[in-house]
């Protein structure tokens, strides 16, 4: 555990490091890989507790990814064109204000997560997968056939929302941003791990009939999670598409998905700071063999074919020598 | 004495497969109570049809004066009804203390009361439950089971298995927690064990229920009738 909680520090302090770096050498462009690194670390922080702790295999966490991208670009293209959202039943404005954006992105992603994780749960294994994928998909195709925000062309928004005291178009400052959101969210995950009911919910993967006999209800406490679960990464999905001032339903893909769960299996299923390793990870394989070829994909392939079958721990499994699941 | 748990004539069924053909007994509050028989009588199946993971067919089931019928499993243990399944069953991943923590439901029982009845679990607090050696896990097992609070423990083969010394704690124990609140049902093998600890016995032949009376009055010529091999 101690040798854990050193890799955990070594990975925080990189993400913090690398970006400072690059701000005093002058390479924004590193800032925005590490900004991208937090924010998929977040999206990953996010399926963790339905994945590692819970054992609920979603292979549609695109979903609440693209619905938090399409709540702040849908949102912010209104307030840039001066077009209120809707008039009826009564006029809801857009807005530019990451501090009014999030509470909604989260709170629509969590009311997809509800409706959701309520019929997917009815079931388990390998039909939760496809039930999860399936409405993942739908909202895809949604996205695709809906031409007033873009459709399968995407929604651009020229101008990076804003954050009070903070100028967001400013790499650091908005990597900062999402730096904090990242710490929020690791805090939150260290908390509910510790409560009864991330314990219960650890319970209900090991073995669900262990966990009735102690009078709790598997259905609720993993709903809950599934719940929690999708806000966070919906979340992460509002800053993602407030990173690229553009959403295109290939955020509600399942490559999306994939890639939310390959963060975190690769640094490893359960671990807290698992999705940091494998998003860092990730965008760093993107980057160096991205320049060699265009395949990348298929050495990141392989490599997850090797962590799985080598190093069910992920990375953080490897570097501490700690064989375990959750 | 009210009876706090009644079965009256309970059948259930496996799939076409009857398993219990008429089980009646009643555990009375704060009584010991010994369900006993040979292998394949029925005695985990009347403890999973108490417990609510299978239905009863036909017959009543009241615990605390109300119908079991149509209880959930997990409503069924929130009533008071705290089983210690057969086999040790904990969460192997999660430490002692998490294992204890997850169950914890307000109540007299609670950690530090827990691990006085069994200080073995206080020593291994930080340890996982895959670690701990079968007597501690059993342990655990009755630990877990006690810090939801019940009204009503159900052990299932509690000591099966378990080195000798193990069991004698264990024993220990369950002599210990005899003549609190709680009440007992417990499945075991141990004759001699058993009729120090339990006020009643009931034995159960092919589904039925086929003696009831004290511990006392068990005669050899019935435990040989019943339950010798």
């Amino acid at each position: 555990m101690l040798r854990e909680s050193w890799i955990n520090a070594v990975l925080l302090a990189a993400l913090v490091a690398v970006p400072l770096w690059a701000l005093a050498a002058g390479e924004p462009f590193v800032i925005t890989l590490a900004t991208k690194v937090a924010i998929f670390a977040l999206a990953g922080v996010g399926l963790n507790l339905a994945l590692g702790l819970g054992g609920l295999i979603s292979f549609g966490h695109a979903a609440f990814f693209g619905l938090g991208g399409y709540v702040a670009g849908i949102l912010a293209w209104h307030e840039a064109n001066a077009m209120p959202v809707t008039t009826l039943p009564f006029t809801i404005e857009g807005t530019n204000e990451m501090l009014a954006i999030w509470p909604v992105a989260m709170l629509v992603a969590g009311l997809a997560a509800a409706l959701i994780g309520a019929l997917s749960l009815r079931t388990s294994g390998v039909y939760f997968i496809m039930v999860t994928l399936a409405f993942a998909q739908m909202l895809y195709y949604f996205a695709i056939s809906w031409p007033a925000y873009g459709g399968e062309d995407g929604l651009s928004f020229y101008v990076r929302n804003t954050f009070p005291g903070a100028n967001t178009f400013d790499p650091i400052q908005f990597f900062a941003i999402c730096l904090v959101l990242l710490a929020g969210a690791l805090a939150l995950s260290w908390a509910i791990r510790r409560s009864r009911f991330g314990l219960a919910l650890m319970g209900a993967r090991q073995n669900a009939q262990r966990v009735v006999s102690l009078g709790i209800r598997p259905f609720g406490i993993r709903l809950t999670a599934f719940v929690i679960s999708g806000m966070i990464t919906g979340l992460a999905g509002a800053l993602y598409a407030d990173l690229n001032r553009f959403v295109s339903p290939q955020m509600l893909s399942w490559h999306m998905s994939g890639e939310i769960m390959i963060f975190v299996i690769l640094g490893g299923v359960g671990r807290l700071y698992g999705p940091i390793a494998g998003a860092g990870l990730f965008i760093l394989l993107e980057h160096l063999l991205g320049g060699v070829s265009e395949y990348w994909q298929a050495l990141l392939g392989l490599l997850l074919l090797v962590v799985v079958l080598f190093a069910r721990g992920g990375l953080i499994g490897v570097l501490s020598k700690e064989a375990r699941d959750g | 004495m009210t009876a706090l748990l009644e079965l009256d004539g309970v059948t259930a069924h496996y799939g076409h497969v009857q398993a219990l053909f008429g089980v009646s007994l009643s555990v009375a509050e704060g009584e010991v109570v010994a369900l006993m028989g040979r292998n394949g009588m029925g005695k985990t199946t009347t403890i999973r049809t108490v417990c609510r993971m299978l239905p009863h067919t036909a017959g009543r089931i009241a615990f605390a004066g109300a119908d079991l019928a149509r209880t959930p499993s997990h409503k069924a243990a929130r009533m008071g009804l705290g089983l210690v399944p057969e086999g040790r069953r904990c969460f192997p991943n999660l430490t002692v203390t998490e294992n204890l923590t997850a169950a914890a439901r307000p109540g007299p029982w609670d950690m530090d009361r827990v691990t006085a009845l069994f200080p073995r679990l206080a020593e291994r607090r930080g340890q996982k439950a895959a670690t701990l050696s079968g007597g501690e896990q059993q342990m655990l097992a009755i630990g877990r089971a006690l810090m939801t609070n019940p009204r009503l423990m159900l052990l299932d083969e509690a000591t099966e298995g378990l080195a000798p010394v193990v069991r004698q704690e264990i024993w220990a124990a369950l002599r210990q927690l005899k003549g609190g609140a709680l009440s007992i049902l417990l499945v075991d093998k141990s004759m001699k064990e058993l009729a120090a600890v339990a006020d009643r016995a009931v034995i159960l032949e092919r589904g039925a229920d086929v003696w009831t009376g004290a511990t006392g009055a068990l005669t050899p010529d019935l435990t040989e009738r019943y339950l010798g091999v």
